[in-house]
């Protein structure tokens, strides 16, 4: 199945990324990383096909434990990017909603 | 193509977009929390696109998993306190890791151990479930370090090295036999992902706590370059694209941080840096420092106009950013200025700093970036230092015997006066001593840099 167009796919997202993330500001490293881990959990979508189709038992098992453990992080991942995000304040907003 | 198909492609299509623009949008703060949120919705659909595709047909595993993911997934989003984050996010890689290796796995398993597996799909597998299983364990003994399960001084035994590159190679070897042969006896493939579980181990354990950033860094290329890796294994476009985007993140981060500390990738992963004192390096002999009372503290920092605070790992370790913005509040009440000075590898992962200082309402343009603020600390009247060591290490720039000479750090010893918060004065990491203890215009203050600053914002508010 491996075909020469996947490679073009994968340089040229690899490309992509690394114009749009060389411009994220160190301020934003930590959720940088947590949204980064959120959106690889789309590996969620090869653990269903694995989950869920006519492959035998021990498959299906493997493919629940994976679907469990992208899950976590596409759950968690996304949550938690949100939470952070939702602090960084600018000075003119900060003050208004404290505690 | 079947409608069904298309509405898949459509679905992955439009998830890809979303997650770019998701990323995208994080470099700007505040449009970030809106580009996340497109970006889960990308998410959605991908799922939703999968749940209609072919060969689905058992619901049951699904349903089972996705319940038990969303039940251990959502307290880990919504109560894990900001302090926690390092370990968090070394947990989120070994979770990604253990999806994408599985996966392999079963992959493997399913197409008869190997026997129909072509030799670009093997390559594809074979890197899947090699990275996937040195991230597993990796990220798992960084999560130990991080959590104080295990020492976060660097664990090394005789030898060490040469056990960890033989298993590489060993693992490097199978990985070849298996492209060259994908038929090969299947005990190849599963040695081989036994021997990546191990290097994980052996290739984490040595590193210590103050390199954790480029660890952390790097762990997450790899659990993104192992996502892009199951796309091409099973011919999946959006896993490709949303692999090479989190492997693309990971490596410019730990390129990042390792610059930021001088050093190279790999010093930081073999070089156990900090195992044995350094022999050449500057001893405190002759050398006394200057202790100062809260009460002259606070007076210097009312009656400072410009005071720039200089975060590090101590202030984490000590939960203090909440006393950090009363004092700074107090502070600006009498008319002063408070900024902040973020060094790149300042805490345990990359952001660590901002992030706390965000959680503690200090609005974020008033974090300010190594390079910007440099120069203002000879504006400054005080310069703060809270837990922070070797990134305020003026060898760095003028003791060429120093391990950590040449690393960027922050002028801090350029302000009027320093004011440093310290535990007590046993040296930070690696056991380099810091002539900026030693020199005329600091002053230490030593305890908890949570009662220090107690006691500080308690004496501020008697002089204002």
């Amino acid at each position: 199945m491996l075909e020469l167009i996947q490679i073009y796919v994968f340089v040229l997202a690899g490309f992509v990324g690394f114009f749009v993330i060389t411009r994220v500001p160190a301020l934003l490293h930590t959720p940088l990383m947590s949204a980064t881990n959120a959106i690889s959990a789309i590996s969620l979508v090869g653990s269903l096909v694995m989950a869920g189709a006519e492959r035998g038992l021990l498959a299906n098992v493997l493919g629940f434990v994976a679907v469990t453990s992208a899950t976590i992080n596409v759950v968690g991942g996304f949550i938690i990017t949100d939470r952070m995000l939702k602090m960084f304040k600018r000075a003119d907003r900060a003050g208004g909603q404290k505690k | 193509m079947s409608p069904r198909t298309l509405f898949i492609e459509a679905a992955y299509l439009a998830a890809s977009i979303l997650f770019i623009l998701g990323l995208r949008s994080l470099t700007i703060p505040d449009k970030a929390r809106r580009g996340m949120q497109l970006a889960a919705l990308g998410m959605l659909l991908a799922i939703v696109g999968t749940l209609v595709h072919h060969e689905v047909v058992h619901y049951g595993w699904i349903l089972a998993g996705l319940a038990l993911g969303s039940a251990i997934g959502y307290p880990l989003g919504v109560y894990v306190p900001m302090t926690a984050m390092p370990q968090r996010i070394a947990i989120s890689h070994m979770f990604g890791a253990v999806a994408a290796t599985l996966v392999g796995v079963a992959e493997y398993w399913h197409l008869g151990n190997g026997a129909e597996v072509g030799r670009g799909t093997m390559a594809a597998l074979g890197f899947e479930v090699l990275f996937g299983a040195l991230t597993i364990t990796g990220s798992f003994m960084a999560f130990g370090k991080l959590q104080e399960l295990l020492p976060s001084r660097p664990l090394t035994f005789p030898g060490q090295n040469v056990v960890s590159i033989a298993m590489f190679a060993a693992a490097l070897g199978l990985f070849c036999w298996l492209v060259y042969d994908p038929g090969a006896h299947p005990a190849a493939f599963y040695g081989m992902v036994a021997l990546g579980l191990a290097f994980g181990i052996s290739l984490v354990l040595p590193i210590g706590g103050a390199d954790m950033p480029v660890v952390i860094s790097l762990l997450n290329s790899y659990a993104g370059l192992a996502s892009s890796a199951t796309g091409f294994a099973i011919g999946n476009n959006v896993l490709i694209i949303a692999g090479a985007l989190d492997g693309a993140s990971g490596f410019i981060l730990s390129i990042i941080m390792s610059r930021a500390m001088n050093r190279s990738f790999t010093n930081v992963l073999f070089g156990a840096f900090g195992s044995a004192p350094p022999p050449s390096a500057k001893t405190a002999q002759g050398l006394t420092v200057r202790s100062i009372t809260p009460e002259d503290a606070a007076i210097q920092l009312a009656f400072a106009r410009l005071v720039i605070v200089v975060p590090g790992y101590g202030m984490a370790v000590a939960q203090a950013q909440h006393q950090v913005r009363e004092l700074a509040q107090l502070i600006e009440k009498n008319g002063g200025t408070v900024l902040y000075a973020i060094h790149p590898v300042a805490g345990r992962m990359p952001g660590h700093m901002n992030v706390l200082l965000a959680e503690a309402d200090i609005p974020y343009d008033k974090l300010k970036e190594m390079d910007e603020i440099n120069d203002e600390f000879q504006n400054a009247d005080v310069a703060l230092v809270i837990g922070a060591n070797d990134v305020v290490n003026p060898a760095a720039r003028n003791d060429r015997s120093s391990p950590i000479y040449g690393m960027p750090i922050l002028d801090v010893d350029r302000a009027k006066h320093v004011i440093v918060l310290k535990r007590s004065m046993n040296p930070g990491f690696a056991g380099i001593e810091n002539e900026l203890f030693y020199a005329e215009n600091s002053s230490m203050l030593f305890g908890d840099a949570k009662a220090s600053l107690a006691k500080l914002v308690h004496e501020v508010k008697q002089q204002s």
